[in-house]
């Protein structure tokens, strides 16, 4: 996209540029409607953008969250300024301000809030959605190997916004297994 | 009569008051158009400051330079006095100043409601410049989100400056706009057709309908807000059958037009400016009308691409980000245009036209990295980042801030005169380029690598820093380099000679006349024929000063103008204009002593400010009566014109008009806030129903159906010559009727407060009761007017206006009283 991006604007300012050369002015505007009108200011944006846009909705779609088995179900809350994290596989657990997740296999988020509009965004691992009072989005997620990955939530919530982070710490299955049983600190 | 004795004459007629009296009670566009100007620029340099302090803030990682608190209010009011009181002022305050002169008219169509426009808008906005000296300034970003805004999580005054110092300074954009739209339609020198129109009237004039649409929706969403925060009314809180969603739909409602509304009349500025820096004419004149029309209807329909991250289902998703990339068609479109004018002529490297080059560059990237985050699934990653931040910066300085600049330079010479100053204006627009894309470059960078937009600090740690010192360096150069060319500019108003006429050989009309613009800006009204009436005819200006055109004999202290037929241009009536006048300025004075009352909880003062309004809006028109059957007017080249007092079709009337059509903006947005809420927000059902009655709503019913018609029958009665006040005062009781039936319902409504569904029709009763009152008021100045002869079979313009706003009501509210009783009736 960057490329495309680069590639277009330097058209544009050779075009531009051109325009500086010494040389005769032109009378007659049709061929010149036709060209840079018709040619370069419909056609040409017609099919970049065309490509880019389905581009774009193939991956958003893959993106989605879709049934299956084995996704792993959580619930992370937000409030001014701090997560907390449910599971469903373990009922008991919640967690602050840290999310637990197995590596290697697709999570459902289910976003809410507790006041304001805050929002979920793990940049290694996915976009970002919002957590808005009364409704509940979902994320999926998949991190393909143990690890922490720093997370933030991404809308301006006021005071205590600079320093509103979380982490998102993925295990291998054994140490899942564990983190479920309550058996990891 | 010569030349010098004619200006004497129109002079005397034209000119305001002397000193800085003439200030508070000038109706003259030339002055108008001025004020707006330079007080838009006090606030661009105040926004600009708050810049800095931005980037001072930024600049080095744990700055103590400012705590949260202050830096919120900082980052708020820079965006909201850029956009707010500096980017669309600067619009009204140039088409104000530009538009008759191009137009070849006198003045505006309404004089009084410019200048009460510009008095809205300095009170309004010197309102939020006084909380933040107070440091009380709004502090929830820009687009206000609840419930950050809301009572609970912001219960300092500083939201309620926000919501109520804006809608303050809205008026004056609505004021504008119905001015603008009329002016451009209506005001314009014979013969000129649509197509013979310049190409920045065009713009101008799909500027304005875009305002009058697309700042209905914010409007609307500040009194809920409003609402909310001062007496608990639920709108926004999911508990209470409100969705904070509500409040993101209506203010992206408006906010993406506001982009093009700022967009567009800087492509004006540049579709003039450019082809006579070229030396050629425009290419596709017909083209580049029909893809800002095109981008009118498309920004309308991209406001959700703010809202990607919101959860909305991708199956929306797909159409708004379709839509996103679609709208880049047009504007592409106008920059190839643009190009294809360059390549036809010979350009010149004068000073507007390195604003303009500097335009091309930034507002490209601009453009490429907005159809980058039309593409869903990069906005998940970049949206809320600086990365978007630079984005908007690109678009807003690129299409805004540099053609504003290559227009002040175009037409300089009309303010003042022309003068060089060592290169200091272009020394001046390297400093502001380099400095605008260090600036910005570096925050697209620091933004990808996850800096979130509006945070006041960060760690060593996150590898900002350099990047952050960088692009506040850059910051510094920008803003020694507006400093500068401020200073080139005013050289030029103490300093700069007086140059030769029409300098830069443009072909426009607001170049045919002497130089600063004389009062009465015309001496007399051209006739045109082509496009380019100063190429057609190079010694115009000397024959409109020798009185060759239209309505070129003073006469009977008269400020006199044309207007024509919308479509031909074939003069069509005669129009005398108000003249210097205190009641715009004091009217807004009252208007400010409205929302200081809610401001601050006076809550006795409000219905004191109310009256008073009605009172000076009823002198206001009162002041318009003829006593009299006005006769036809010789008005030149042997034509004779009907008064305006005496045509079916008023400039009142296309001022109603189109302030409707704004209003019916406003009801639909409040309608579809009824229905998003009731289907989208969680929480509902509500706990209680409205409970419907067949007689009130039969009781509306009637009454809505019998005024309108008896309102009509006045009309054909009085044109036949009868006594149309029986049927007058029988529109009024169906009008009295309509609005018994709306406070009945505003009465009856469920508990306002324990649920949005109670609060959403205690508000469309009240927007029935509210415009019952004005149709009602309208109704009796009528009666008022026929009991005091000032209306007669050929007076008759005044039937006709009330006829519409009286319609309007009628039909708002058989809307209102179906959505509220139908529910219930229907099994």
């Amino acid at each position: 996209m960057l490329i495309g991006a680069a590639g277009i604007f330097g058209l544009v300012m050779v075009l531009v540029g051109l325009a500086f050369r010494r040389k005769d002015t032109i009378d007659g505007d049709g061929q010149q409607v036709r060209l840079w009108i018709i040619g370069f200011g419909l056609v040409f944006p017609a099919l970049v953008l065309g490509a880019l846009l389905l581009y774009g909705l193939t991956i958003g779609e893959r993106l989605s969250p879709r049934a299956g088995a084995n996704v792993v179900q959580v619930t992370a809350e937000a409030r001014r300024w701090e997560w907390r994290f449910t599971y469903s596989d373990a009922p008991a657990l919640e967690t602050t301000g840290v999310l637990h997740i197995p590596a290697g296999l697709p999570v459902d988020i289910a976003i809410t809030t507790a006041d304001v509009i805050h929002s979920f965004w793990v940049p290694r691992l996915a976009g970002k959605l919002d957590a808005i009072p009364g409704h509940t989005n979902t994320l999926r997620l998949e991190a393909d190997r143990p690890g922490t990955f720093q997370g933030v939530s991404a809308e301006f919530s006021g005071a205590g916004y600079d320093a509103f982070a979380f982490r998102v710490i993925a295990h291998d299955k054994a140490a899942w297994a564990a983190f479920l049983q309550g058996q990891l600190e | 009569m010569k030349a010098l004795e004619r200006h004497r004459k129109l002079t005397a007629i034209w000119a305001s008051e002397e000193g800085f009296k003439g200030w508070f009670s000038t109706v003259n566009h030339n002055d108008l158009g001025r004020m707006f100007l330079f007080t838009a620029f006090i606030f661009f340099i105040i926004g600009g400051l708050l810049a800095m302090l931005i980037r001072v803030q930024l600049a080095t990682p744990h700055s103590a330079f400012a705590g949260p608190e202050i830096y919120n209010q900082i980052f708020t009011m820079h965006g909201t006095v850029m956009m707010f009181l500096f980017a669309i002022p600067t619009f009204e305050g140039l088409a104000i100043y530009l538009l008759p002169k191009m137009l070849g008219s006198r003045d505006l169509a309404f004089p009084r409601l410019t200048a009460y426009g510009f008095w809205c808008y300095a009170f309004g906005g010197s309102m939020l410049i006084v909380a933040m000296l107070f440091g009380i300034a709004p502090d929830g970003g820009w687009f206000m989100y609840p419930p950050l805004t809301s009572a609970i999580h912001s219960p300092g005054i500083n939201t309620d400056f926000w919501l109520i110092g804006i809608t303050f300074v809205e008026i004056s954009a609505i004021a504008a706009a119905v001015e603008i739209t009329v002016s451009v339609l209506k005001y314009r020198a014979p013969g000129m057709s649509l197509d013979k129109m310049p190409i920045f009237a065009w713009y101008a004039l799909i500027t304005a309908l875009m305002i009058l649409t697309g700042f209905p929706p914010l409007i609307l969403g500040s009194v809920l807000l409003e609402l909310e925060r001062a007496f608990g009314l639920p709108f926004f809180q999911a508990d209470l059958g409100g969705d904070s969603l509500l409040w993101q739909h209506l203010f992206w409602l408006f906010g993406h037009p506001e982009v093009y509304i700022i967009f567009l009349p800087a492509a004006g500025v540049i579709s003039t400016v450019l082809p006579v820096m070229c030396r050629t004419t425009l290419l596709g004149y017909g083209w580049i009308v029909s893809a800002a029309v095109a981008l009118a209807f498309l920004s309308f329909g991209l406001w959700v691409h703010h809202m990607f991250t919101t959860g909305i289902p991708h199956m929306g998703l797909a159409f708004f980000s379709a839509a996103s990339t679609l709208v880049a068609v047009p504007t592409g479109l106008q920059i190839f245009a643009w190009i294809g004018t360059m390549w036809k002529g010979r350009p010149e490297m004068h000073l507007p036209m390195l604003h303009i080059l500097g335009f091309f560059f930034t507002f490209v990237i601009g453009g490429l990295t907005g159809v980058m985050v039309a593409v869903v699934p990069f906005d998940w990653q970049a949206h809320d980042t600086a990365f978007i931040t630079a984005h908007l910066h690109y678009v807003l300085f690129g299409g805004f801030v540099f053609p504003i600049f290559a227009g002040i330079y175009y037409w300089l010479p009309h303010f003042t005169g022309q003068k060089r100053f060592f290169y200091l204006g272009q020394l001046a627009f390297a400093l502001v380029f380099i400095g605008f894309h260090v600036t910005f470059l570096a925050m697209h960078w620091v933004g990808l690598l996850g800096q979130r937009r509006r945070i006041s600090s960060y760690a060593p740690e996150d590898g900002w820093t350099a990047i952050n010192l960088i692009s506040s360096v850059g910051s510094f150069i920008l803003a020694i380099g507006i400093a500068l060319i401020l200073i080139d500019v005013l050289l030029h108003i103490f300093t700069a000679h007086r140059g030769r006429r029409n300098p830069w050989n443009a072909p426009s009309l607001e170049w045919a006349m002497i130089t600063p613009a004389p009062a009465y800006t015309f001496a007399s009204l051209p006739h045109i024929t082509r496009r380019d009436p100063l190429h057609a005819e190079p010694d115009l200006a000397v024959r409109l000063a020798r009185g060759e055109g239209y309505l070129g004999t003073p006469r009977n202290n008269w400020r006199e103008t044309l207007c024509v037929d919308i479509a031909s241009g074939k003069p069509e009536m005669h129009v005398i204009y108000p003249t210097n006048t205190r009641l715009p300025i004091v009217m807004s004075a009252v208007t400010g002593l409205f929302f200081l009352s809610l401001l601050l909880k006076f809550y006795w003062t409000v219905p004191l400010a109310l009256a008073g309004v009605a009172f000076l809006a009823w002198r206001w028109v009162w002041r318009l009566g003829h006593g009299h059957d006005p006769e036809m007017q010789p008005c030149g080249h042997g034509i004779s014109l009907p008064n305006a007092a005496t045509v079916e079709r008023s400039p009142g009337w296309w001022g109603s008009a189109f302030l409707l059509t704004a209003n019916a903006t406003f009801f639909a947005a409040l309608l579809f806030g009824f229905v998003f809420l009731w289907t989208v927000a969680p929480g509902w059902p509500p706990p209680e129903w409205f409970a419907p009655s067949v007689t009130e709503l039969g009781t509306g019913v009637i009454g809505a159906l019998v005024a309108p018609l008896a309102l009509g029958h006045a009309i054909r009665v009085n044109r036949q010559g009868g006594a149309p006040f029986p049927s007058v005062i029988i529109a009024l009781l169906g009008i009295v009727a309509l609005g018994l039936a709306c406070g009945a319902l505003m009465w009856r409504a469920p508990a306002p407060t324990d649920h949005a569904y109670g609060a959403t029709l205690l508000v469309l009763g009240g927007y029935g009761v509210f415009h019952a009152t004005v149709a009602a008021l309208m109704g009796g100045f009528l009666a008022a007017q026929i009991r005091q002869g000032y209306t007669s079979a050929t007076r008759r313009a005044a039937f006709a206006i009330v006829r519409l706003w009286i319609t309007y009501t009628s039909l708002t509210g058989l809307f209102i009283l179906l959505a509220a009783h139908l529910p219930g009736l229907i099994p």
